[in-house]
């Protein structure tokens, strides 16, 4: 038996550094930031070549070359999304949530070092498959009428903004499935969140629909990184604020379940 | 050291565990005993933190676990076989829980040699088999070098080669002067390894004992004799903390505060004749069932 000489302690550091090593261990999670990439890449590329041999994408119509970089964001946030469930809910599902609260017994430093850890890893990802998007799309639009550059006003931090988007998406993600503990309700949740309820939204008399519909999630983190703000939409800074407060509410419940709930 | 005052938990109507005081002795073993649904995994996982108890405290060491700096290095437990995730290997499997608590991948090789798990350490744990998970939860129980470890039903399930693996281990940690906590429905494999017992059912403590009182408490050192003049031998052996039953017309009495020995030659010395003088052996199982006798019926109508 070596008992070694320094005393070992649980601090925050360690906490994220073994959630780094539980994300980085399994295959499932390589996997998925590949497809999240391959979204982000492939349909902003796919957008643009269909606009370059002027057959324009669906819904494309006048869309400039940065609209249709970041056209595979939603796609990316899902996977990205789904990802950060079943970083979370597979603790659960496998029972590994026991060796985890028995070496952290204090719980709650387990929440907030997967989400800090799957967040910063969402919005690496995220920022990263934007840019190469960017890039890819304006070197097949160079030298037609939707060309961009990234020099052009606004794109760096519209990029930027869809990264944060992602992000914070992914530690909603992780928040849902810490919160119902399960793969297929969390991922739910998430879908519905943020593809769903958007749609229902035309269900409201037109002046609820207009007061509300701008701070749902999903518009509010497209006004993250809209270049132009549509109308009744938030500006940036706003939809940051706004999906901040949801991913706040989400963390909240996240962190009450597992304070509270046997495990 | 594991101290339950007045531990109790309730789902809803059903009182798991009801009001269990015990003391886990340091260095030694501790054999936590009690038909299936006796509330023992409930108590284990209150002691690690991962069940609230509804009222009632437990403590680890004089702390409750999850105020410890470093619980990993308190006490180690094994609760379910497969508390991991399968598509991670053992090796990182372990290495997670021994980030959290700074341990040295060195220390992590060295749980690994110790389970034998070194084959298999760079395999996905969901391709284990019972015992080879069962032997990863112990890995990961070691991983601190905690001075308590803590096993829940170890052996169950295990073909002959784990069951005599667990053992083993078992009586090295205690000779390591470790304190062991250990819970099983099976007496007879408690007897091999444990000096204390607590015996629960219902949720309640039934016996905290020594396996050698249980056994005596049993009428383990009962002696059965069979004579052709019952009535002459029974007032010849009476006396002072001597007790003897019989039914009336028959030729055998039960004797306890005698010895075979002395019975013998108390007959001997007076003509009478013997056919039959033997030591009543009480196993551990019988103690167990007298003892849980009525938790078990009250589980089963429950159930």
């Amino acid at each position: 038996m070596s008992i070694s000489a320094t005393y070992e302690g649980v601090t925050r550091r360690r906490v994220a550094r073994a959630e780094l090593t539980k994300f980085r261990s399994l295959r499932s999670s390589w996997v998925t930031l590949g497809l999240a990439l391959l979204f982000l890449i492939g349909f902003g590329v796919i957008a643009a070549a269909q606009a370059r041999t002027g057959n324009d994408a669906p819904g494309a119509e006048g869309a400039t070359g940065y609209s249709m970089a970041l056209f595979g964001v939603t796609f990316a946030l899902i996977a990205l999304g789904v990802l950060g469930v079943l970083t979370s809910s597979a603790e659960y599902t496998t029972g590994m949530i026991r060796s985890t609260l028995a070496a952290v017994p204090r719980r709650l430093p387990v929440l907030w070092a997967k989400a800090a850890t799957y967040g910063v890893i969402a919005f690496v990802v995220g920022a990263v498959g934007a840019l190469v998007a960017f890039l890819a799309t304006s070197a097949i639009l160079s030298g037609t009428s939707s060309a961009v550059s990234l020099s052009d006003a606004g794109v760096v931090r519209g990029l930027l903004g869809a990264g944060v988007y992602l992000g914070l998406a992914g530690v909603i993600g992780v928040a849902l499935g810490v919160l119902l503990r399960s793969t297929a309700g969390g991922i739910s949740a998430l879908v519905g969140t943020f593809l769903l309820v958007p749609g229902l939204m035309a269900l409201l008399p037109d002046s609820w629909s207009d007061a509300v519909t701008p701070y749902l999630p999903s518009n509010a983190g497209a006004s993250l990184y809209a270049l132009t703000q549509g109308d009744g939409a938030l500006s940036a800074g706003a939809g940051l604020l706004v999906l901040l407060g949801w991913t706040a509410l989400a963390l909240v419940g996240a962190a009450y379940r597992l304070k509270r709930s046997d495990a | 050291m594991i101290e339950a005052r007045e531990l109790t938990k309730a789902y809803g109507q059903k009182i798991a565990v009801d009001g269990l005081t015990f003391t886990v002795r340091p260095g030694a073993v501790t054999g936590f005993l009690g038909p299936n649904g006796a509330g023992k995994s409930t108590t284990m996982r209150m002691i690690v933190g991962l069940d609230r108890p509804t009222s009632g405290t437990v403590t680890v060491n004089g702390r409750r676990y999850a105020d410890h700096p470093a619980p990993l290095r308190e006490i180690g437990a094994l609760l379910e076989a497969k508390a991991v995730h399968p598509g991670r290997t053992a090796y990182d499997h372990l290495m997670v829980l021994a980030h959290t608590h700074g341990i040295s991948r060195h220390r992590v090789e060295e749980v690994i040699g110790q389970t034998g798990l070194d084959q298999v350490a760079h395999k996905r744990a969901g391709a284990f088999s019972l015992g080879m998970g069962q032997r990863l939860g112990i890995a990961a129980a070691l991983l601190g070098d905690p001075a308590t470890v803590m096993l829940d039903e170890p052996v169950n399930g295990l073909d002959p080669d784990g069951v005599l693996w667990i053992r083993n281990l078992l009586t090295k940690l205690a000779a390591e002067g470790r304190t062991v906590f250990l819970s099983s429905h099976l007496m007879s494999e408690m007897a091999l390894v444990a000096e204390h017992l607590i015996v629960v059912g219902r949720g309640r403590v039934l016996a905290d004992t020594t396996v050698r009182d249980l056994v005596r408490e049993a009428g383990g050192d009962a002696v059965l004799v069979s004579t052709a003049d019952p009535v002459r031998l029974r007032s010849l052996l009476a006396g002072p903390g001597v007790e003897i039953t019989g039914r009336p017309g028959s030729e055998q009495l039960t004797v306890t505060g005698r010895t075979p020995r002395e019975i013998g030659f108390t007959a001997a010395e007076h003509g009478i004749p013997i056919f039959e003088l033997t030591r009543h052996e009480v196993s551990l199982e019988e103690a167990f069932m007298n003892l849980t006798h009525d938790a078990v019926e009250y589980a089963g109508r429950a159930a």
